[in-house]
């Protein structure tokens, strides 16, 4: 039998500010990438059209022009600042971006500067079909003003109405402590996320949207593998402290994780390697989620959990030692006769 | 274990297998040999499965219909009325306006005499749709009386125009062929919104002009002396108010419209150089609306060159009977016909006309055409803008569906080698209901009827990734069972009743967030949670009950197993 990661024992509480810390650091920095490009006058974020509106024009050429040609094309027809982005796996494509004019519709103003390089294909002729075009226009997307608002507020609002979700089933199967643990680490990675995309000023689209939803699935399937272990383990060794039953639970599931999470990180370094430009934004969002989502669900989900319980548990012990001491000592002596105390509760179900 | 059992788990396995199977590869029609060759699979294949516009190619529309302007001009359509009745029924009305700023909608009267204010408001209610309560408020206010569109009148309205809007667009796609169009409101009810999708179509130019013109048809009076004097034309807006010689001020039954007349193209075929734009006064309200047409067709124009078209029309019973007694009225008098607020031709009565007519001014053929189409449609009850355009070439598509299955076969393909390796016989079990999933998920988005987008190939991705680990959870939790120093059977037993708990839990919660995802969630991503609530439910059978199966399969083979390969 070929195991990896057997019988460790690591004490990963020990680590706890240190890994918060690493988190709070991310987190700041993408933030901070954000805020400052803000500030500054550019831009946070590099919305796509999705989201800012605009219009991207997808062309075919049977002769690619060179990408300034083009530029000097569409700035001749009057399109000022469009962008021309080659598309990699397709040398004959290009991206041809127009921003939002009122009253201008993208897509002719694009067709009138590619005309210069030669006729566009019949409508419904493929390029290599019509011998006597030189481009044509095999893809759009054009958002007016509204539908960008409309996009941007209906994805935020998803995300979130995602995470309700989650805090309300494992608040409903855990405790709220672990609901609420979980739901900061996937927050977290959302955050972390979104930073690297503004730092690195990679696009953010619809699809995008997408991908953080799915690296919010594998960060809260990660963090409730720990979780569900933790549960076990409190109900088996009752007399452990919470801190050893974490450790002992993450020590546990640590070939589960790194074996299902490195499966999971191979196929999307597939998608990102083979899945060409058309996902290549959703592939690298969720390269990125993939690791910061494992590293969350050890580092940031099960310490704030740990924190959170200890917190509760002290607050507990604090209020029972100042109002209920005689109570107490007469619930676990004698047991009977006490008021219905938080305390009392909790000693009789535990 | 118990061999019944063993044989029962089998049974519902292969019948469930061959099921999924059929419905993912199987034509729909009865069966026949040849269906299942391998071009036959492909074909069933391709029919079963419905593509989302991304990967099939199509245009997606979203327009927004301009319910303020309808009810602005409801408005104003109401005050002239109004005005009239009132000055009809003998009272003096020096003033008034259709207030329409600030979203409301308000009609407003100035009397000469306040106390007379009941009385003309009943003689305007007689005529005049005022009266509904529920729709307009009436108020007085010194020499004021007005009345206020309610807020539930301002939203039924406008629900009702959007509601138009959408059949009228229905009827217009119809009449262009549009093959197996959706079109449907979108997003909030308050947003007024249609969403259109049309697979198939690359270039929605042609579609969207005809889609978006309002097609507002009225025969109107243009006053002015009768021919042979030529029509009565001013060089601009001022010229035309100054004629009427009011001071200034638009009596509420005339409206100035702008009149370009259109140039005969030049015998080439290309358009001839534009013309001024003149401005005409014309009397409000017309004599005919479009909703009194019965038919509209394109016809070339007599005498003209092969460039020049005119639309002919029919009026229906009550239009005719209108038509005939105002034309024979007023023979040598102008009629214009005014589109969409704008005046396309001027024309004198020569005779009595009943229910015939002709819009003339040198369109070209498809001009012609698309607006006798859209006048043989109905009239938009408001404008409507487009607010998100995507269209996606077949070639497109393609690519991205190439993409898509590329990147996904990879992936499998890396998880099934890892797995054999690390698990070697129970690695099988994975590779198994892996293979398994995919068959039952695609059999589900077919049961669903559901489409494969773009966002739901990312689904598909998160479904490879936890079905993974569901088989990960168990071979792991059995090892740990095993190293305990439990019997295989048991270890076996074991392993599953514990990874289950973990898996449950793992699954409904992404169900649940699948859920709101789906609940709040637009288009691509609503895609994305569907096949991933699918995926997550075949998990359930193909990783807990077909990989557990499958080890009661190898421990029946003997009395005592005293290893597993795992």
């Amino acid at each position: 039998m070929f195991q990896i990661l057997q019988n460790v024992n690591i004490d990963w509480l020990r680590h706890r500010r240190w890994f918060i810390g690493v988190s709070v650091l991310l987190m700041l920095v993408g933030l901070g990438s954000a805020v400052l490009r803000q500030a500054t006058g550019r831009q946070a974020f590099n919305l796509g059209v999705d989201f800012k509106g605009g219009t991207v024009v997808t062309a075919r050429f049977k002769q690619r022009p060179p990408d300034d040609a083009i530029r000097g094309a569409l700035t001749t027809t009057g399109v000022g600042d469009a962008t021309v982005q080659p598309v990699t796996d397709r040398p004959d494509t290009v991206l041809i971006k127009v921003p939002l004019v009122e009253g201008q519709d993208g897509r002719t103003q694009v067709r009138n500067a590619l005309n210069t390089f030669g006729k566009e294909a019949a409508p419904n002729l493929e390029l290599s079909a019509d011998p006597n075009a030189a481009y044509k226009i095999v893809g759009t997307d054009a958002v007016g003003a509204i539908a960008g608002a409309q996009l941007r507020n209906k994805a935020i609002a998803v995300t979130l109405a995602a995470l309700v979700g989650i805090l309300m089933y494992i608040a409903f199967r855990f405790e709220w402590t672990y609901g609420a643990a979980a739901v900061i680490a996937v927050f977290h990675d959302v955050l972390v996320t979104l930073g690297f995309f503004s730092i690195f000023q990679i696009e953010v689209s619809l699809n995008v949207i997408a991908a953080l939803l799915t690296l919010v699935g594998f960060s809260v399937n990660d963090t409730i593998v720990v979780f569900d272990r933790i549960r076990e383990n409190r109900k088996l060794h009752r007399r452990d402290p919470l801190y050893k039953i974490t450790n002992d639970s993450i020590n546990q599931t640590l070939s589960r994780t790194t074996i299902t999470n490195g499966l999971v990180f191979l196929s999307v370094l597939a998608l990102v390697l083979f899945g060409g430009d058309v996902l290549r934004a959703f592939s690298l969002a969720l390269f990125i989620g993939v690791i910061v989502g494992t590293w969350s669900s050890i580092a940031v989900a099960s310490p704030i959990m740990v924190w959170w319980e200890q917190r509760l548990e002290a607050a507990n012990r604090a209020s029972a030692l100042s109002f209920n001491q005689p109570r107490v000592i007469k619930a676990t002596g004698a047991g009977a006769g006490t008021g219905p105390t938080k305390r009392t509760k909790q000693i009789r179900t535990s | 274990m118990k061999k019944k059992n063993l044989l029962t788990r089998v049974i519902i396995i292969a019948i469930v297998t061959l099921v999924g199977l059929y419905l993912v590869i199987g034509p729909r029609h009865r069966p026949h040999f040849k269906d299942f060759s391998w071009s036959g699979i492909k074909a069933s294949l391709k029919s079963n499965i419905h593509l989302g516009l991304d990967l099939q190619g199509g245009t997606h529309l979203v327009m927004r219909v301009k319910t303020a302007d309808y009810l602005q001009r409801l408005t104003e359509e109401n005050y002239r009325a109004a005005q009239t009745a009132a000055q009809d029924a003998g009272f003096q009305v020096p003033g008034g306006r259709a207030d329409v700023g600030q979203g409301n909608y308000r009609v407003v009267l100035d009397l000469a005499d306040p106390s007379k204010a009941n009385e003309v408001k009943d003689a305007v209610q007689k005529k005049v749709e005022l009266g509904d309560t529920s729709a307009w408020a009436f108020s007085q206010s010194g020499n004021q009386i007005m009345w206020t569109m309610t807020a539930a009148a301002e939203r039924t309205l406008a629900d009702n125009a959007t509601q138009q809007a959408l059949n009228i667009i229905d009827r217009r796609i119809n009449a262009l062929g549009i093959a197996e169009p959706t079109l449907q409101t979108h997003g909030a009810q308050s947003a007024h919104q249609i969403l259109l999708q049309m697979p198939g179509v690359q270039d929605p130019e042609r579609v969207k002009e005809v889609l978006r013109v309002e097609s507002r048809l009225e025969l109107v009076h243009v006053i002015g002396p009768p021919s042979p004097a030529p029509p009565t034309t001013y060089a601009t807006e001022q010229e035309a108010l100054a004629s009427l010689n009011t001071g200034g001020n638009l009596p509420p039954n005339r409206k100035i419209l702008p009149y370009k007349k259109r140039a005969r193209p030049n015998p080439d075929g290309t358009p001839a150089p534009d013309q001024p734009t003149q401005y005409v006064v014309v009397e409000t309200p017309g004599i005919i609306r479009g909703e009194e047409l019965r038919t509209a067709t394109a016809s070339q124009s007599q005498g003209g060159s092969i460039n020049d078209f005119e639309i002919s029309f029919a009026l229906n019973k009550s239009g005719a009977d209108k038509f005939g007694a105002w034309t024979g009225a007023h023979v040598n008098d102008y009629m214009g016909v005014n589109l969409n607020d704008k005046i396309e031709s001027i024309a004198y009565i020569r005779s009595q006309i009943f229910d015939q007519g002709q819009i003339t001014g040198n369109f070209s053929k498809e001009e012609a055409e698309d607006l006798a189409l859209t006048l043989r449609s109905g009239a938009l009850p408001a404008a409507i803008e487009y607010i998100e355009e995507r269209t996606v070439g077949p070639s497109l598509g393609q690519d991205s569906i190439n993409a898509g299955v590329r990147a996904s076969l990879v992936g499998l393909a890396l998880v099934i080698v890892f797995m054999l390796f690390y698990y070697r016989g129970a690695g099988i079990n994975a590779v198994v209901a892996l293979i398994l999933n995919m068959i039952l998920m695609m059999a589900g988005l077919i049961v669903f009827g559901a489409t494969l987008t773009l966002p739901g190939i990312a689904g598909i991705i998160l479904t490879i990734g936890m079905a993974v680990d569901s088989n990960v959870l168990v071979f792991e939790r059995i090892r740990e069972e095993l190293r305990s120093g439990k019997t295989v059977a048991s270890a076996v037993e074991q392993g599953f009743n514990r990874a289950f708990v973990t898996i449950i839990d793992t699954h409904v919660t992404t169900i649940v967030s699948s859920l709101f995802l789906f609940v709040f969630g637009t288009g691509p991503i609503r895609g994305f949670a569907v096949t991933l609530v699918i995926g997550l439910l075949v998990n359930l059978f193909s990783a807990v009950y077909v990989s557990k199966t499958i080890f009661i399969w190898l421990l029946s083979r003997k009395e005592r197993v005293e290893s597993l390969s795992i």
